[in-house]
């Protein structure tokens, strides 16, 4: 029996708002119901039960070897002088006294080397000659016997500037006065402007139509910081050259390996087959090693002119100013309802502050525009976004790629429009929300869509409506808040391939070694791949290994990101599974005497019937009888999306993930402090292959998205940062998290592997809405701009209490 | 160069005699010295916990602790706890039982930080509370997990003990 079957013929009837929502689910368990995909009709034995990490045991005895970990013979150590100044003129740089430091073995500058620029929009010089452009430009770097001696080196070397007054404003830098702030900019050409480093324009319906249709349109601007990853291990590369056979090894944490190979040949001008990435263990990545950065080259070129092997580690400090960070932006969003309140149109107007050079975080529109044409049912919908050279240092991408930034601004504004409309917060979202079958105005089709179902759960679970209504009085007032959201979750086509590839051997002794393109960077890849093999060829998880961390060994596959691997290499790995088997079946049915038939795989073996065999006695046999084969094979998963056109319309991923939270907060109106209490999430995961690590994912997320909404802003002033540290940049700690009730809906994708779909960037996507939402049901204040900290409440407060006085 | 210091300490159980520069901090004697590369480099300025080693029973920054006042103490850095026959200790187990290690760059400080208060707790007979148990773990940050798992790990450590 189907759950959602019966809620997609009724797509056009509210349902849910015509119910009391007190009443509108009594169920208590998504686990329990039957999920619709034929693949997930068989008993499973592995996949929806909890199992440890494969990979844990190394991490939790300090044998897992990180890049800081890694030493290699002769290696030298390498530290990268960056500018004094976000903006100037570089008149000379003189490196001969730290050259003559002893122990010093290379330095190089932009004059030493031939290199192309690197970045999509190849307009980020590696090292920087005539200008400067943001506080963490490279202008040289130094390999040396110590770590100590390098950095001493770089104070030696002599840079004298002209410092020119930076623009730290996009809408300053947009002024027909402003200067030219990156001179390889086709912002004049391509846009009309010199400092827009890359512009989108999205629309579906007729907006002038839905806005004569609309009883109340808000429109509001919502103001979003800078914020970073730092990933517990902070930056690092360790790179090898060979000057016998001119091939380059790089120990990178990249998450996108094969991307990455190719943009370092880029930059180096070299064939991408000499260049050899090895991933050592990877100490957090949440998009921010989907870029090359110039740090990268830079080592590679320090080995190569050296010969030598050379590391470079990252300090916290620099990693807060030279690694990628969130988009701050600016949006203007305008959206209507019509007088029972569905919703009729969005106008959205969008200024990134892109930073000095462009990195692939300037292409976040790409997802933030789904948001607005397609998180819940609209009519119409224009987007307009520009990405602003500034001298801020540039944004990279960040688990959830623009949608924190859309999803608040667009939940914070539907409960502004429930307010107008006098209508209840829930039920508007419950009016509108998407539903399976659904193909959106962008043309995102809903083949499997949990979003009612999330929406419901959270209300229920969270008593939404008895809280919101609660009295607000004294000193700490609770409010609640819901939000919801829509991402991909079957990957997206953006690159020439979204696919993955597999490569199964079989021994002779009954291990399998995985051999998959995709990357483990701590969200736990490896173990739902053992999961799956476990379940499909009933081999024990001892015998399983995974190779996944070498570009000369691995398959191609486009990268860890996007929420895709489960969904991706799992569906990569199912089909390398059919291979396998295909290969099995064969030799063991002769063995057994049988017809080729569907064999039973478990505990080792292969059983038809009363009749079995070990699977490696099949392997042996296949081996070492005619015609001799060995059991491997290979697979290449490309999911069933479609690019965009021009306008941005087409199906771009295989599956779409849906989630809703409710969050319960508790303000002091003393202090301003918010306490999140508890947070309820519920996710259209479509199925769940491993409870633990998706809830740990969850778990993530959640704080992620906490500590964007109340605590995380980097602080600039002048272009430079000022709080580059822990201290002053706060993460949440273990007394700062709420109770997490996680209610995950398995809608079963019929694409998916048993159904599963991309579940990792979802759970920090509502959050801040959800938070700040809230915050206003607490205290009465509408905040649209994050973080909401203390002092912002504790001025909000005040500024209320002489509104309230002056009436 | 010239004004090494010989120490003397216990390290993971063994008697260690290392001569070390008076500037030469806990982690980088571990790490580079001594070759003991589980202890974490996380920000090198005492905010981030990845560093954690036990010194005569108490949880410390190895990166805010000179090499030379080891002299004379027991050292526990992650590579002293199990043993060759049983290579993961109770904490460790309820880590991995608990989905509590994702990239795993602050596990070993975690457990360091876990080890030190459940074995003052347990020599005490005292059975903590979620609440310090947060509190004990406060100086550890990580940024996959959220924490949750991490704090149901530090608990079901004490899942044994008779309340």
């Amino acid at each position: 029996m189907c759950f959602f079957g019966g809620f997609a013929a009724e797509k056009n009837t509210p349902l849910f708002f015509l119910r009391p929502p007190e009443a509108a689910s009594k169920r208590t368990s998504y686990f329990e119901h039957v999920p619709n995909s034929n693949k997930m009709k068989k008993e499973l034995k592995y996949i929806g039960k909890a199992a440890r990490k494969l990979d844990g045991k190394e991490r939790v005895t300090g044998q897992a070897v990180y890049g800081h970990d890694i030493e290699l013979p002769g290696m030298l150590h390498a530290t990268i002088l960056r500018t004094k100044y976000p903006c100037a003129e570089i008149l000379s740089i003189d490196t001969s006294k730290a050259m003559a430091l002893e122990g010093v073995e290379c330095i190089i500058t932009a004059n030493d080397i031939d290199v192309n620029n690197i970045s999509y929009k190849r307009d980020h010089p590696i090292l920087k000659k005539g200008t400067v452009n943001c506080e963490r430009d490279e202008i040289a770097a130094v390999a040396a016997r110590t770590k100590e001696i390098a950095d001493k080196a770089v104070q030696l070397i002599e840079v004298k500037y002209k410092v020119k007054q930076g623009i730290f404003d996009p809408f300053e830098a947009l002024l027909e006065s402003a200067p030219r702030i990156n001179e390889f900019g086709k912002g004049q050409e391509q846009f009309g402007n010199k400092n827009i480093a890359e512009a989108f324009h999205y629309e579906h319906g007729d907006l002038e139509t839905e806005k004569a249709k609309s009883k109340v349109i808000i429109k509001r601007r919502y103001t979003l910081p800078r914020v970073t990853h730092t990933c517990m291990a902070t930056s690092n590369i360790t790179a090898e050259y060979s000057n016998l056979n001119g091939r380059l090894t790089l120990w990178s944490s990249t998450q996108v390996p094969f991307l990455y190979q190719r943009d370092v040949a880029h930059a180096l001008k070299m064939d991408p087959s000499k260049i050899r990435i090895i991933q050592p263990v990877i100490g957090g990545g949440f998009g921010s090693k989907l870029d090359m950065l110039p740090f990268e080259p830079i080592c590679a070129l320090l080995a190569m002119k050296s010969g030598k092997p050379v590391q470079l580690l990252y300090s916290r400090e620099e990693e807060f100013i030279a690694s990628p960070t969130r988009q701050a932006m600016v949006i203007d969003l305008t959206t209507g309802a019509s007088e029972n309140g569905k919703f009729t149109f969005r106008e959205v107007d969008i200024i990134t502050d892109n930073g000095a050079y462009t990195s692939w975080g300037a292409t976040t529109p790409f997802v933030m525009m789904q948001t607005f044409s397609s998180l819940y049912q609209i009519p119409a919908c224009k987007f307009v976004s520009r990405a602003v050279y500034t001298n801020n240092p540039f944004a990279g991408s960040f688990r959830g790629y623009g949608n924190p930034q859309a999803t608040f601004s667009l939940e914070r504004n539907i409960d502004v429009m429930a307010e107008e409309l006098g209508m209840d917060k829930a039920e508007i979202r419950l009016l509108n929300a998407n539903y399976k079958g659904e193909v959106t105005g962008q043309g995102l089709h809903y083949k499997s869509c949990g979003a009612a179902p999330a929406l419901e759960t959270v209300i229920e679970k969270s008593q939404y409506h008895k809280k919101a209504r609660a009295p607000k009085k004294g000193r700490y007032r609770r409010g609640i808040g819901l939000a919801s959201m829509l991402h991909v979750g079957g990957g997206a086509k953006i690159y020439r391939s979204d696919g993955c590839g597999t490569t199964l051997k079989l021994d002779d002794y009954g291990y399998l070694t995985i051999i998959t393109g995709s990357n483990e960077i701590g969200q736990g890849s490896e173990t739902v791949l053992a999961m799956i093999a476990m379940e499909e060829l009933g081999i024990e998880r001892d015998k399983i290994k995974v190779i996944n961390s070498d570009t000369d060994v691995k398959p191609w596959d486009v990268g860890v990101h996007a929420s895709r691997t489960s969904f991706v290499a799992g569906n990569s790995m199912l089909g390398a599974i059919k291979l396998l088997k295909e290969k099995l079946t064969k030799k063991a049915s002769e063995l057994l005497d049988v017809a080729a038939c569907d064999f039973v795989y478990e505990n080792g073996m292969m059983r038809f019937n009363e009749k079995e065999i070990k699977i490696d006695k099949v392997v042996r046999e296949m081996h070492f009888t005619p015609p001799h084969e060995l059991c491997e094979v290979n697979y290449f998963y490309e999911p069933p999306s479609q690019f965009q056109d021009k306008q941005f319309k087409g199906d771009v991923s295989a599956s779409y993930a849906f989630a809703s939270q409710a969050i319960e907060v508790e303000v002091d109106t003393a202090t301003g402090v918010v306490h999140v209490l508890d947070a309820y999430v519920s996710q259209d995961v479509g199925r769940v292959l491993n409870p633990i690590g998706l809830q740990g994912q969850i778990e993530g997320g959640l704080a992620t998205g906490i500590g964007y909404a109340l605590t995380e802003e980097m602080i600039y002033e002048q272009g430079y940062l000022k709080n580059p540290n822990f201290h002053g940049y706060k993460l949440l700690t273990t007394t700062d998290m709420p109770g997490v009730h996680f209610y995950p809906i398995e809608s079963g994708d019929e694409e998916g592997p048993y159904g599963a779909k991309g579940a990792s960037e979802a759970p920090l996507i509502p959050t801040a809405a959800a938070i700040a939402n809230a915050v206003a049901n607490a205290i009465g204040v509408q905040f649209f701009s994050l973080p909401v900290t203390a002092e912002k409440v504790l001025l909000a407060l005040k500024e209320k209490q002489k509104t309230i006085l002056v009436h | 160069m010239n004004n090494l210091i010989e120490i003397k300490f216990r390290l993971n159980g063994k008697e260690t005699k290392v001569k070390v520069k008076p500037a030469l901090l806990l982690i980088d004697m571990l790490r580079d010295e001594l070759k003991l590369k589980g202890t974490k480099p996380g920000c090198l300025e005492g905010e981030c916990g990845a560093c954690t080693v036990i010194i005569d029973g108490d949880a410390i920054n190895s990166c805010m602790y000179l090499a030379i006042n080891a002299d004379g103490k027991e050292v526990t850095t992650i590579e002293g706890l199990g043993s060759q026959d049983n290579p993961l200790e109770l904490v460790q187990e309820k880590m991995l039982e608990h989905g509590a290690v994702q990239c795993g760059f602050c596990s070993s400080g975690v457990i360091m930080t876990i080890k030190a208060f459940s074995d003052k707790m347990k020599a005490s007979g005292k059975t903590p509370t979620r609440e310090e148990l947060k509190k004990s773990l406060e100086g550890n940050l990580c940024r996959c997990t959220g924490y949750v798992k991490i704090i149901d790990a530090a608990e079901a450590v004490y899942d044994d003990q008779p309340s």
